[in-house]
């Protein structure tokens, strides 16, 4: 049967640096199919997120069928398919962290920037997101500014550091 | 792989290490209901209809994925396996949008014969009504999610008997969807090869074939347990 294919498979331009680094990696594995996670996540660390794409290269260079690839990618929260935003500002929103007013934090932030949870601003600079609990209850209340904690902030403190992280570029 | 004798339901049964509670139940005819299960693929254990008691064990168990062991005492059609399979089987038909009246697979479908063989007569859940799709971009098949009860046969087969990998699974919880290649309509797909097994494979009208009426579906579900049979036959150095 002849087909239409609805993703056309475009090779990555080899001269792109994450291109390389994500070949000598899947290289470095010896192309097996069970390097499957690891892979992603090199992916996932070098683009900031999965493109499409760099999951038909996974899936083509380890023979893998492309559904499995998406399964795992779906399957595991960590993996996202969305750009992140350059910087992004995970908030703790569990027990300790909301007694401590992680509400308010989620809301300075939502108001201030205009970007809801679990989304990204319109210019791609900041991404929202709310976690269960992540393990720094001492903390409280907590928040992941670009892989960084930021222990028992304020909103406007919260603010300030945004502010500060958004103009240093 | 040694000679081993279990009791099922008291009655005294030569078995061996290497069957499942359900391959022996099904040697010795002894009905089990079964919805993920299809002779020529892998089980596991994801409908859990064919539950039984074992002895010393308290919980129930899937037959499918549970290995005869010596003096293994088993009861496959007590109070408590009855009760729960109907629940399981009313959760089916809450979970996505069955309407018999209008299937394909009337009077040849597995989830209704399920529904029979529990004494269904009506459903104590909420039904969910999830949005889902109908994928109508192959040129033979269409795929309808509504119908679809995620035992996954179709991505079985098509993994370990076509050796296509056309199928998978996405996301998780009742989020689950079966994807064809990267959730990219089946018409589309690089991988498919168009052999229909999914097709046969499926205890549901979820996959069916165009210019198909209303009850009208004839599946060969037992096509598939024949082909790896032969299969192994055939390339067995013959």
């Amino acid at each position: 049967m002849k087909r239409t294919h609805g993703l056309p498979y475009t090779p990555m331009p080899a001269t792109d640096p994450r291109v390389k680094q994500l070949d000598t990696r899947m290289k470095k594995e010896g192309y097996r199919p069970d390097a499957l996670i690891e892979i992603l996540h090199a992916a996932q660390n070098a683009w900031g997120y999965l493109p499409m794409p760099v999951l038909q290269h996974i899936s083509l260079r380890l023979r893998i069928p492309p559904a499995r690839v998406f399964s795992t990618v779906t399957f595991y929260h960590f993996f996202s398919l969305k750009s992140q935003g350059e910087h992004t500002c995970l908030i703790c929103t569990g027990t300790a962290c909301y007694v401590k007013g992680a509400q308010q934090l989620l809301e300075a932030v939502e108001q201030t920037f205009g970007v809801q949870v679990g989304e990204v601003s319109a210019d791609n600079k900041l991404g929202v997101q709310a976690a269960r609990c992540i393990g720094a209850c001492g903390l409280a209340p907590a928040v992941v500014l670009d892989e960084e904690v930021q222990a028992k902030i304020d909103a406007a403190g919260l603010v300030a550091k945004i502010k500060e992280k958004l103009e240093a570029i | 792989m040694a000679a081993i004798t279990i009791y099922i339901n008291e009655q005294k049964i030569a078995a061996d290490t290497s069957q499942t509670i359900l391959e022996v139940c099904k040697a010795n005819s002894i009905p089990m209901l079964t919805l993920c299960h299809l002779k020529g693929l892998h089980d596991i254990g994801a409908c859990r209809l064919c539950l039984v008691e074992i002895e010393g064990v308290n919980r129930l168990l899937s037959a499918c994925t549970t290995y005869a062991t010596d003096q293994m005492s088993i009861k496959t059609a007590t109070e408590k396996i009855q009760r729960y399979q109907r629940i399981t089987v009313e959760l089916f038909f809450a979970e996505r949008n069955h309407v018999c009246a209008v299937c394909v697979a009337n009077g040849n479908c597995e989830l209704q014969d399920a529904g029979y063989a529990v004494g269904l007569d009506a459903i104590r859940y909420p039904y969910l009504y999830p949005k889902c799709d109908v994928d109508t971009s192959h040129d033979w098949f269409v795929m309808d999610h509504n119908r679809c009860i995620m035992c996954t046969r179709c991505v079985r087969v098509c993994t370990e008997v076509e050796g296509a990998g056309n199928w998978g699974v996405m996301n998780r919880g009742h989020q689950v969807r079966i994807i064809s290649d990267f959730n990219t309509p089946w018409g589309e797909s690089t991988t498919c090869t168009d052999c229909g097994k999914c097709m046969h494979a499926c205890p549901t009208g979820a996959i069916w074939p165009k210019a198909m009426a209303q009850g009208q579906l004839d599946k060969f579900p037992e096509m598939i347990g024949e082909l790896v049979e032969k299969r192994k036959l055939l390339t067995a150095g013959g």
